[in-house]
């Protein structure tokens, strides 16, 4: 994981933790120091309220900790950033059962088919047999596009025609789950704005039918959010939070020159951890994502 | 959020002396107000600190008139700033030889594939024979989607294998065009990022090989900051001509907009409204810069209910409801009213603060409670409208029967209608009141 962000962010040499690093080797603590802070952090989508809340309190643990190397200073952010964004909610994906459902959910374009063919990859690797069901029936050649990576990746992928029932796919998916003893079920879903009223509901609907065949299905309900985004990240994260019961989120596109600030914002409002991180268009760009190591990684490179 | 920042400009304002013009000290308080907004609607920070300069410069010495109030006049001063900021809409440039060519490019999953389709739609509706091309070879089944979009639409596609390298597609596409008497091509370019090298290129040589008309950036309307540097990327790299908002249906408030077209030049065109290939359109600055203001759509509102809205009925409602004597017969003629604007959940989600509640109604739903609320009071007598007390037990019966609805029902609304008036009763603040007079246009 630390290779990986490592990799992506070298690619850019202006990337928003740079920034920082080189903020506090030449300055001192002072006001000006602050304001740049603030202005870093603002530019990298981490959001005026959570920017304006962060740099407040590791000035006041600055004052209280009598803290006067911009060194230390820059640990106390490290710490304070990284809280922001830790979790100790373990993984479900992770937990041994006899079957796990997973249903990657998004808006538009933010990289769900891309990101359900890499947690196949990802987790054939470590044993599992996963199957793709292709529950985007609305976009076009959407399905030959999960089938393409199904191929690639070596999972199979369970289809119906386009504009077909996505629940019917679902249904569909679980049971040849049972009768091909696969381990693990990956549902690719449509695009959906998360303020499309009907959309959203049609997600519940996906749900209680995963519900009925599986125990507790979906295990794992992952957000699939864009690192590019801005603030609207939070209304996404709320909408889907409130309809999909989502259990984390996957930042996808961090090769860009974004760095997913936002996912800051996002933690200081709702309680959502991130669980990995996409860094490319082939199948082995992601990672599993630790808050600790993501803020380290950004720090270290500046330098 | 319009109404918001103008509160707190309010208060801002309410807290200075008042004077004759508005001085350096009252502006830089307010212009703090104002950039905080803008950076929550996804400004660029360097394009917000540029912005607000221009805006000091001009609000400063302005003269306070007695029409408007310094919060209003200096959101009054942001909103054209902003609008002259998003530059009037440019239509695209199709002059030359023939056959034209378009080319999209922008970040993978922007929505060039989807805009491809939809301005090859706008572009034979308006007379013209479009080809697509399709030119991502690298995202799998791209060339699938086109192709199956193309079928949607009846318009063709020109495609090849995906191994064959894009460029070369574009190339042939060109003669391809001029046999088959097609006269505009539209190029379906595969995602990349702005800081690809060996991709921007590949963007390089298309251009070079086709020497499009117009190099049309596709930007997704939920971008963040980043959004600037994506712009001079794909401007420094290739060169674009214009640019196409993209999912502008959401709640996003689209400031990357501002970021894109400050940092760019160029105007942006078109913006996509939906994920249907008909929803695109003509680009309007001063609907996006309200937005980007959290105005909702209040313009489109204002111009709805103007062409609408009887006022005469509109203020008649309003005093009433405000004097108490509001009735049923009222309340059937502002649901007449309100019908006549179209659906009432895209009606609340041009109201600024109503999104949310709009987003909880399900159209449907609220249409047919419409229809049942009408039904309800038609089937009552002019007189139990005007008293809804005169409505006992066997009334209701017959007006239950009359509307197919039950008097469960008919309790419940006029339990709803009773609440109404008592709140309204309540109101004594001027100000809301003046709220409420707002809400109907008359304020
Ligand atoms: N650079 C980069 N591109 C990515 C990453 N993840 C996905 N993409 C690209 O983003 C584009 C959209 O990805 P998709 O997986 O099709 O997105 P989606 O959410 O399934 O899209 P819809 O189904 O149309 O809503 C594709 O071109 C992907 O290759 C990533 O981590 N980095
Ligand atoms: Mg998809």
């Amino acid at each position: 994981m630390f290779g990986k962000i490592r990799d992506s962010l070298s690619k850019t040499r202006n990337n928003f933790m740079g920034h920082i690093s080189n903020l506090f080797a030449k300055n001192d603590i002072s006001d000006d120091l602050w304001d740049e802070l603030e202005e870093v952090l603002i530019q990298s989508d981490v959001g005026v309220d959570t920017t304006l809340s962060l740099v407040e309190t590791v000035k006041n643990r600055v004052k209280e900790e009598h803290i006067k190397q911009t060194d230390e200073a820059k640990n106390v952010l490290k710490e304070e950033m990284g809280k922001l964004i830790s979790s100790n909610k373990p993984l479900e994906l992770d937990r041994k059962r006899l079957l796990t459902v997973v249903m990657v959910v998004g808006v538009n374009g933010s990289g769900k088919t891309t990101t359900a063919a890499k947690l196949a990859w990802f987790y054939q690797n470590k044993g599992e047999k996963v199957i793709l069901s292709a529950a985007d029936t609305f976009r076009a050649a959407g399905i030959e596009q999960l089938q393409i990576w199904g191929e690639r990746c070596g999972a199979a992928v369970i289809a119906h025609r386009p504009n077909s029932d996505p629940g019917a796919v679902i249904y569909d998916s679980l049971k040849s789950a049972y009768s091909r003893k696969a381990s693990m079920v990956i549902i690719d879903t449509a695009g959906r704005l998360h303020t499309k009223y009907n959309l959203m509901r049609e997600l519940e609907k996906l749900y209680k039918i995963a519900g009925k065949q599986v125990h507790d299905a979906p295990h794992e309900s992952l957000l699939i959010l864009d690192a590019t985004t801005g603030q609207n990240a939070i209304s996404q994260a709320k909408h889907f939070m409130e309809t999909a019961k989502i259990s984390g989120v996957i930042l996808t596109k961090l090769d860009g020159t974004a760095k997913g600030g936002v996912v800051f914002a996002i933690n200081s409002e709702l309680d959502v951890p991130v669980r990995f991180i996409g860094t490319g268009e082939t199948l082995e760009d992601i990672a599993p994502f630790d808050a600790e190591e993501f803020v380290n990684g950004l720090f270290e490179n500046g330098n | 959020m319009f109404e918001n920042l103008q509160d707190k400009l309010q208060s801002v304002f309410d807290k200075l002396a008042r004077h004759g013009v508005l001085t350096e000290a009252d502006v830089n308080t307010a212009l703090r107000e104002v950039k905080l907004a803008l950076l929550e609607a996804d400004v660029n920070f360097k394009v917000t600190k540029n912005f607000i300069t221009r805006i000091r410069e001009r609000a400063v010495g302005t003269e306070v008139t007695k029409s408007l109030t310094p919060a209003q006049q200096v959101v009054k001063i942001v909103h054209e700033e902003l609008i002259a900021t998003l530059g009037e809409s440019a239509p695209l440039n199709l002059g030359g030889g023939s056959p034209k060519i378009i080319m999209l490019v922008g970040l993978q999953g922007s929505g060039k594939t989807t805009t491809a389709a939809k301005l090859a739609l706008h572009l034979r509706r308006s007379g013209q024979r479009p080809l697509m091309v399709a030119a991502d070879t690298r995202r799998p089944a791209a060339i699938d989607q086109l192709v199956t979009l193309g079928k949607q639409l009846g318009i063709s596609v020109y495609s090849e294998d995906p191994s064959t390298p894009p460029p070369k597609i574009c190339a042939k596409s060109v003669d391809v065009a001029k046999r088959g008497a097609y006269n505009i091509l539209i190029l379906d370019t595969s995602g990349r990022l702005h800081i690809d090298e060996e991709l921007m290129d590949e963007l390089r040589q298309i251009k070079h090989l086709t020497n499009p008309q117009e190099i049309l950036l596709v930007v997704d309307a939920m971008t963040g900051q980043d959004a600037v540097k994506v712009a001079k990327g794909f401007n420094n790299g290739v060169g674009i001509s214009g640019l196409v908002m993209t999912k502008i249906d959401g709640d996003a408030r689209g400031g990357s907009a501002i970021s894109v077209r400050a940092v760019s030049g160029v105007p942006i065109k078109f913006m996509g409204t939906g994920e249907k290939l008909n929803e695109l359109e003509i680009f309007y600055p001063d609907r996006l810069a309200s937005r980007i203001l959290g105005m909702g759509d209040v313009l489109t509102l204002i111009e709805k209910a103007e062409t609408t809205l009887d006022e005469e009925i509109a203020r008649e409602g309003a005093e009433k409801l405000l004097e108490g004597s509001f009735n049923f017969e009222d309340f059937l003629k502002q649901l007449q009213q309100v019908k006549r604007m179209g659906p009432l959940t895209q009606i609340l989600e041009m109201i600024p603060g109503m999104r949310d509640i709009a987003k909880q109604v399900s159209a449907e739903d609220a249409e047919k409670q419409l229809v049942r609320t009408e039904a309800i009071i038609n089937s009552m007598t002019t007189k139990e409208r005007k008293r809804p007390k005169l409505l006992n037990g066997s009334r209701k019966r017959r007006v239950a029967k009359g509307s197919g609805t039950s008097v469960q029902e008919i309790n419940q609304l006029i339990i709803q209608f009773r609440q109404m008036q008592k709140l309204m009763k309540k109101i004594k603040d001027p100000r809301k009141r003046k709220g409420i007079l707002n809400m109907f246009g008359l304020g």
